[in-house]
């Protein structure tokens, strides 16, 4: 018998496996108190540049791990575990994106309880990144000055789903003639209130006052967390 | 280019749907896809069509409804659409506010069935 078309109600999130994945990796990551920091931007905006040198400065004083998103290639994870953290890459594949199934994969057999920060490198991608929760505390974009002021306006998304920003490679602002009036403008018209930081993981200015940020963040949310019994 | 990843869950959410109503043929599929999503319309709909072949869903069709943003104005205290994605900002006092009400839906709401 065939019966009239006729319209069902459903709604559901389509991404609702990777919400639950990254609700539950949240989780664990508050109650092991480890602050989870994920970074994002185009390809070559210099993220593994800034992970080699901060977790280089924070290593001897805190206990940090990396994991690392790339479709091919271990070259990252190699060039981040000179700093004696310990960092797993993650190869994505034809992926460009990570999801939250990828980092609880990547996290196995790691107990979070003996870490402070774990940070984790997204695949270079402006675009897909931003539909994916990875369970992160925080989430940071960089853009480098060597890619032109208005990549927040051409990009706004990404711009919108990060918490933080990060203009790197400023010590080769003036040789590109950067424009940090207007790039500072576009971050803001994309995400009003946003915190940005600038700084040159080669030369190494800068790179103080954002680990301080990470630092008084990790302090501030874990506490809270401690004094809630969580 | 994930939209082909996203299409994919969208027909398995679909199918499983139809599985519970008795086998129903699904025709048509309606999705709400917010601006912020990061989901590209077009790019979903060619992957759609994609995913959909050699499956039950073969023929049917996504019919998406875009969400526009929309923001709550801390100084009207409502909310409000924003003028563009570029400027988050009221569109009726300019103040600009990061907090986002709507436009970030990548949902089924509901098929088009026949049994």
């Amino acid at each position: 018998m065939t019966t009239q078309p006729r319209l069902v109600e459903v709604r559901k999130n389509v991404l609702k496996q990777n919400d639950i994945v990254a609700r539950a990796l949240r989780e664990r990551f508050r109650e092991a108190g480890v602050l989870a920091v994920s970074f994002v931007s185009s390809p070559g905006s210099g993220k593994t540049a800034f992970l080699e040198r901060a977790l280089t400065l924070l290593h001897p004083r805190y206990r940090v791990a990396a994991l690392v998103g790339d479709l091919a290639t271990e070259n990252d994870a190699a060039r981040l575990a000179r700093s004696q953290a310990p960092v797993r890459q993650i190869l994505t594949g034809t992926v460009c994106h990570l999801e939250a199934a990828m980092v609880q994969n990547a996290l196995e057999g790691w107990d979070l309880n003996r870490l402070d920060f774990l940070f984790i490198e997204n695949v270079g991608n402006l675009v897909c990144p931003s539909s994916y929760d990875l369970g992160e505390d925080l989430r940071f974009v960089l853009l480098s000055v060597t890619e032109g002021e208005d990549k927040p306006l051409k990009y706004p998304t990404i711009f919108n789903s990060a918490d933080v920003a990060i203009i790197t490679k400023s010590d080769l602002a003036a040789a590109v003639e950067f424009d940090e009036a207007a790039a500072l403008r576009n971050i803001q018209a994309v995400r009003p209130g946003m915190e940005v930081f600038k700084l040159s993981a080669k030369t190494g200015e800068g790179m103080a006052e954002c680990l301080k940020f990470l630092e008084v963040w990790r302090t501030h949310s874990r506490t809270a967390a401690a004094k809630v019994g969580l | 280019m994930h939209e082909l990843s996203i299409a994919l869950s969208i027909v398995e959410m679909a199918q499983e749907e139809a599985e519970r109503r008795g086998q129903a043929q699904v025709l048509a599929v309606h999705l709400r896809l917010g601006m912020l999503s990061g989901v590209v319309k077009e790019a979903l709909l060619s992957s759609y069509e994609m995913a959909c072949e050699a499956t039950p869903l073969e023929g049917s069709q996504l019919v998406i409804e875009e969400i526009p943003v929309e923001v709550f104005c801390p100084k009207c205290q409502v909310p409000r659409r924003i003028h563009s994605i570029q400027w988050f900002c009221c569109s009726k006092c300019f103040t600009p506010t990061a907090n986002i009400v709507r436009g970030k839906e990548l949902e089924v709401v509901a098929l088009e069935i026949k049994s």
